[in-house]
């Protein structure tokens, strides 16, 4: 089966190994990604702190394209781009800001595209194939994490539930996984101010790291890139707030299907991690 | 008592009703970064409701509205359904607008800025360029540089960036929105 | 031609002083028809009366316009009045010249000619108004009494007490309802089944009260005086007659690990039980669904038990018919569970309780008779969270009202834990303390200056387990909205009160209106508190808002007497204000043709079918009747009706046209 595809610019840089394994568990599982062409920025944090209007635009004209090409269904694994694209979809609604957006971007733009993320196309296209296609049950005790940006606002995204969601653990104990019932699921890590705010971050991540260690995970799972590259790359600073400094890696959910799918370390871009990845 | 109308301009803006707070502190309950903001969501909400102009000032200096993250933890839970991040983007421009701004929004614009330059120049983020755009409007030129290299390393930096074929379209947009909006002001 | 006599009152100032009632007077004089028309200062007065009953006989007047204040305030009045004058009383009409001119508009000219077209407008009716005769129903002095609370208990003893006969019935296989499981009650503290369970026992003897309990309310037919209930009588399985509830069966019944309702969960129960030990009756059901026999066709252990051959395993439900004259709706409240809550666990943590819940651990009947001791683990808890308005205030839940009684059960239960843990800490986090009635302020002041209870202003924004703690994570708002994390061993959420289960379905049965929360609605927010928009069907307690004991008895009480009044009569007198479907001379007989949009359109069935026969017995046609015991003149079959066959007696579209025509030919 086909689906469009949102790599969004995390996934071409500082998380080359969540587009990695996003190819490749969509190879494995027969998912052809179809990306849009000349995708933009969707302007992130920073788009929607400085000016309403950006943070409109630049998300419409990535779902414009799309629909160019005629992509009914877009994943978009980055948590952030997804919020940002499902946000702005809703905000387009409204006939005027729909309108002025259009007049901008001087393209059509329906809102017609399905954008789903990384958890419900595994959910929707990838269950049974999944099941029927683990080679090496990924056999640990982890701790997923969602972060803010996949679950909230939930009057919009209508994904999962609020408190405690549940997907993501499915997801694990699906390929031979145990998850933990801890206290940080959906708490901020304070991702948007990993580069301008390094103190506060670290303090925030440290919080979510010491409850997932207290409570014996072996890994923290998650879907967002943000979250992934904060917990991760920022581990120096982090380990710095926390009594016992913490070894724990934070790995994608596309890379813990990966590896009950059989493929390589390489292949899944494990060897990126700033923690090493031992599982 | 100069009360302004500044309140009603956030309810046509942003559809937040201050009137509708009650007070009940859950936001701030809730909030991760409550204890570093000058003052926390719920204060900052009683001071809009007052709609008195030394209030109104309070709050579009202090830095509570630069440190919120819109994790939206605060709208997942306030039982009166108040869009309080929606607010806080709108007083971030505000706050600009009237250049009333707290220390703690310096690195954080900055960094927006930096991030922007980015997109409009290329489409793409450019991590790389990001980065030293920031650095050199910060002037701290030590932050990250244990990282960096490791990065660089693990190939997760590009030394050049990735550019769109439509730049143009990206010209345009920042044009017709947030460079209309500067012109606006002045 | 008409001889109408018009009477303008000046309600003193209030409506002299906007409108010129002398001119009113003058113009209305003037009119066709009109035979005679005064002003005066107080027409409600016993002068003004009789200037009314003096001109009806002078004047041999056919219809009378009084121009003064609502008819909701004064129309029985001018309508005695004249009635006494010799005068059918429904050819006296009221225009409304003070709340629907005067009170609403500064002095004009504009108001006086309003007041005019006002006055005239009823002159125009009342020449089209013909004599009516008030109905008259018979009352069958029998209540029906639904819900066997402490509401309904109250109910049904005051109006037994009264000498009228009374039937209760109660949905559980006990009386006793939510108060039977509280612990103590606020603010005396006295234990709740003490002052409660010689009132069930008074009740189950009284000899005008009959008790069908593990029964349900099926339908209701009717009107006011003449209700037909169908009760369903579930079937216990058990021969209450036989049965001498000595309690062996209970014992002996294998399936023991029932969640038990009495203890809100927080114990277990067999599946032939007694719901609990002071139950009235005092004798067990089988509950069907968890019973083994039911479920898998064998065990029948009870039976063997049973010394007197008490169990019916074949028994089913049976209905039966109750004539009544009156109901009283006493089905009480529910609360929200904590899984209503995702911020504080779903209601996975075993150690976050309802307030219920609550109620049964610090009862002496609880699960642990009465020591507070966590549900996990047995534990004794040193610091206990409670949260106050949880669910209650929130319209992101769905729920803005306020519950009422939780700020006095949460002093209660805070002061009681401090009372039995004398070491432990207790903290409530509340948004504002509403502790209205007689010793309820000092009682939660007591909780928090003698019982050292930590009140902390502030939500909590959410509750999750670590290490066998609970961490609570709230804010003090008093203090700028400094955070404030306790590590508790037990929540207790004060959940809101919501509408019991099927509430919506009874009241729908019952024609009765509801809000939108399922309450069942009063029918004037202060005037008739005990009244549903249904005449003959009152309210008692909880099941229109949530209100604490004190209120729901003297509400009950109120509802007793309103049934009692109305069984003091032994005829009901009724307003003749019902739908009558026209009847003409033959070959005609009707307009009516049968088409029975009326019937589907009437929201109280008073919508029956007649068979119009000729002299020899042979059908001439179909058409519809109104049952005037059952129709409350609402005239939605007016507007289906597309034959134009249905009028409103007193409201016709002849005297509605009529009305509307003097405005428009001027």
């Amino acid at each position: 089966m086909k689906i469009g595809f949102y790599p969004g610019c995390s996934l071409t840089g500082s998380s080359r190994e969540y587009n990695e394994s996003v190819v490749a568990v969509a190879k494995a599982l027969d998912i052809e990604l179809i990306e849009i062409n000349d995708w933009n920025c969707c302007g992130a944090t920073a788009a929607h702190a400085m000016n309403e209007e950006l943070s409109l635009s630049l998300p419409a004209r990535i779902m414009a394209m799309a629909e160019k090409q005629g992509l009914t269904e877009v994943v978009v694994p980055c948590a952030a781009c997804y919020n940002r694209l499902k946000v702005t979809q809703h905000e387009l609604e409204d006939d005027t800001k729909r309108s002025r957006v259009i007049d901008i971007l001087k393209m059509p733009y329906q809102g017609s595209s399905r954008i789903i993320n990384v958890l419900q196309l595994l959910e929707m296209y990838g269950a049974e194939n999944i099941k029927a296609k683990i080679t090496r049950p990924f056999a640990h005790k982890v701790a997923c994490y969602y972060g803010c940006l996949l679950v909230r606002p939930h009057s919009i995204l209508k994904f999962d539930r609020v408190e405690d969601p549940q997907s993501m653990d499915t997801m694990i104990k699906m390929v031979g996984g145990t998850t933990l019932d801890w206290a940080f699921k959906t708490e901020c890590c304070g991702a948007g101010f990993s580069v301008s705010r390094t103190d506060l971050v670290a303090k925030l991540s440290g919080n979510i790291l010491k409850d997932a260690a207290d409570r014996g995970a072996e890994a923290l799972i998650v879907a967002c890139p943000m979250c992934q590259s904060n917990l991760d790359m920022r581990r120096g600073a982090i380990n710095k707030t926390l009594e016992t400094p913490s070894d724990i890696p934070v790995i994608y959910i596309t890379q813990a299907i990966g590896l009950a799918l059989g493929l390589s370390a390489q292949e899944l871009g494990l060897k990126r991690h700033f923690v090493t990845v031992e599982l | 008592m100069g009360h302004t109308n500044k309140v009603s301009d956030l309810q046509s803006h942003t559809g937040v009703e201050v009137m509708r707070c009650y007070q009940c502190g859950k936001c701030t309950a809730g909030c991760v970064l409550a204890s570093e903001m000058n003052y926390p969501p719920s204060y900052l909400m009683r001071l809009l409701q007052t709609g008195t102009k030394p209030n109104l000032d309070k709050v579009l200096s202090s830095n509570s509205i630069w440190l919120c993250l819109n994790c939206e933890n605060c709208l997942g839970r306030c039982p009166m359904e108040i869009d309080i991040p929606k607010m806080m983007d709108y007083l971030r421009t505000q706050a600009i607008k009237e250049n009333k701004l707290h220390p703690d929004s310096k690195p954080i614009i900055a960094f927006h800025k930096s991030f922007l330059d980015s997109i409009k120049n290329t489409g793409r983020l450019y991590e790389m360029g990001l980065v030293l755009s920031y650095k050199f409007r910060t002037f701290n030129f030590l932050q990250d540089l244990s990282i960096a290299p490791s990065m660089y390393l693990k190939g997760k930096l590009h030394l050049l960036p990735e550019k769109i074929k439509d730049r143009r379209s990206m010209k345009r947009i920042f044009g017709q929105t947030i460079e209309n909006a500067k012109t606006d002001n002045k | 031609m008409s001889k109408i006599g018009v009477f303008i009152c000046h309600c003193g100032e209030n409506i002299s002083a906007t409108v010129d009632v002398e001119r009113v007077a003058r113009e209305i004089g003037g009119m066709e028809g009109v035979a005679h028309a005064i002003d005066y200062k107080y027409m409600c007065s016993d002068p003004g009366q009789t200037f009314i009953k003096e001109a009806v006989k002078k004047y041999g007047l056919d219809g009378v316009v009084v121009g003064a204040c609502s008819p909701r305030m004064h129309e029985p009045t001018f309508r005695r009045a004249c009635a006494e004058a010799g005068l059918n009383p429904y050819l006296c009409e009221m225009a409304n010249l003070r709340e629907h001119c005067s009170w609403v508009h500064e002095k004009s000219e504009e108001t006086t000619e309003k007041a005019i077209d006002l006055v005239k407008m009823l002159v125009e009716k009342v020449k089209k108004n013909k004599p009516l005769d008030s109905i008259k129903v018979p009352v069958t002095k029998k209540a029906l009494v639904i819900g066997g609370g402490i509401a309904g208990i109250q109910a049904s003893l005051d109006i037994a007490n009264t000498g009228h006969k009374v039937i209760l019935v109660e949905r559980d296989p006990s009386i006793g309802g939510h108060m039977s499981q509280l612990s103590e009650t606020f603010p005396t503290l006295d234990c709740s089944q003490c002052i409660l369970t010689p009132r069930m026992v008074e009740v189950a003897q009284h000899p005008n009260i009959k008790l069908y309990t593990y029964a349900e309310l099926e339908s209701l037919e009717g009107f006011i005086g003449n209700f037909k209930a169908k009760i369903r009588l579930k079937a216990k399985s058990v021969n209450y007659s036989t049965c001498t509830g000595c309690g062996a069966c209970i014992q002996k019944c294998p399936v023991k690990k029932i969640p038990s309702e009495f203890n809100a969960g927080l114990g277990t129960r067999t599946a032939i039980y007694v719901p609990f030990p002071q139950a009235v009756p005092n004798k067990p059901v089988i509950d069907r669904v968890n019973c083994n026999y039911y479920k898998r066709g064998a065990c029948k252990i009870c039976e063997k038990t049973c010394q007197v051959g008490s169990i019916e395993w074949d028994k089913e439900d049976e209905i039966i018919t109750e004539e009544v004259g009156a109901v009283v709706l006493a089905t009480g409240f529910d609360v929200k569970g904590t899984d209503f809550f995702p911020e504080y666990g779903y209601g996975q943590y075993k150690d976050v309780l309802t307030g219920l819940q609550f109620e049964r651990l610090a009862s002496a009947s609880g699960p642990t008779f009465g020591e507070i001791r966590r549900p996990s683990d047995g534990a004794v808890p040193k610091k206990i969270v409670f949260i106050a308005c949880a669910g209650s205030r929130d319209p992101a839940k769905g729920i803005p009202y306020c519950s009422k009684i939780c700020c006095m059960y949460t002093a209660k239960h805070a002061m009681l834990y401090q009372h039995k843990v004398h070491d432990g800490e207790s903290t409530v986090f509340y948004m504002d303390i509403r502790a209205g009635g007689k010793n309820y302020e000092e009682f939660v002041r007591r909780a928090i200056e003698e019982d050292t209870v930590n009140y902390v202003r502030g939500r909590v924004a959410r509750v999750y387990e670590k290490n066998g703690k609970l961490i609570v994570k709230g804010v003090d708002t008093l203090l700028g909205g400094e955070q404030v994390e306790i590590e508790a061993d037990m929540v207790v959420l004060a959940t809101a009160g919501v509408a019991n289960c099927g509430s919506e379905q009874l009241a729908q049965k019952l024609h009765v209106s509801y809000d939108p929360y399922h309450f069942f609605a009063e029918a004037h927010p202060k005037l008739k508190p005990v009244e549903t928009n249904t005449a003959g069907i009152y309210l008692a307690g909880a099941c229109q808002a949530p209100k604490d004991i004190p209120e729901t008895v003297g509400m009950a009480s109120g509802a007793a007497v309103k049934v009692a009044a109305l069984f003091s009569n032994d005829e009901l007198v009724r307003e003749p204000v019902v739908a009558v479907v026209n009847r003409l001379a033959p070959p005609l007989y009707s307009t009516c043709v049968g088409c029975f949009m009326c019937e589907t359109a009437c929201p109280y069935n008073a919508i029956e079918h007649e068979e119009i026969k000729g002299r020899d017995g042979s059908l001439i046609r179909n058409s519809a009747r109104v049952n005037q015991g059952l129709c409350q003149g609402c005239g939605t079959c007016v507007a289906f009706c597309r034959s134009k066959s249905i009028d409103i007696q007193g409201y016709t579209n002849e005297q509605v046209y009529a009305e509307v025509m003097s405005l428009l030919n001027d």
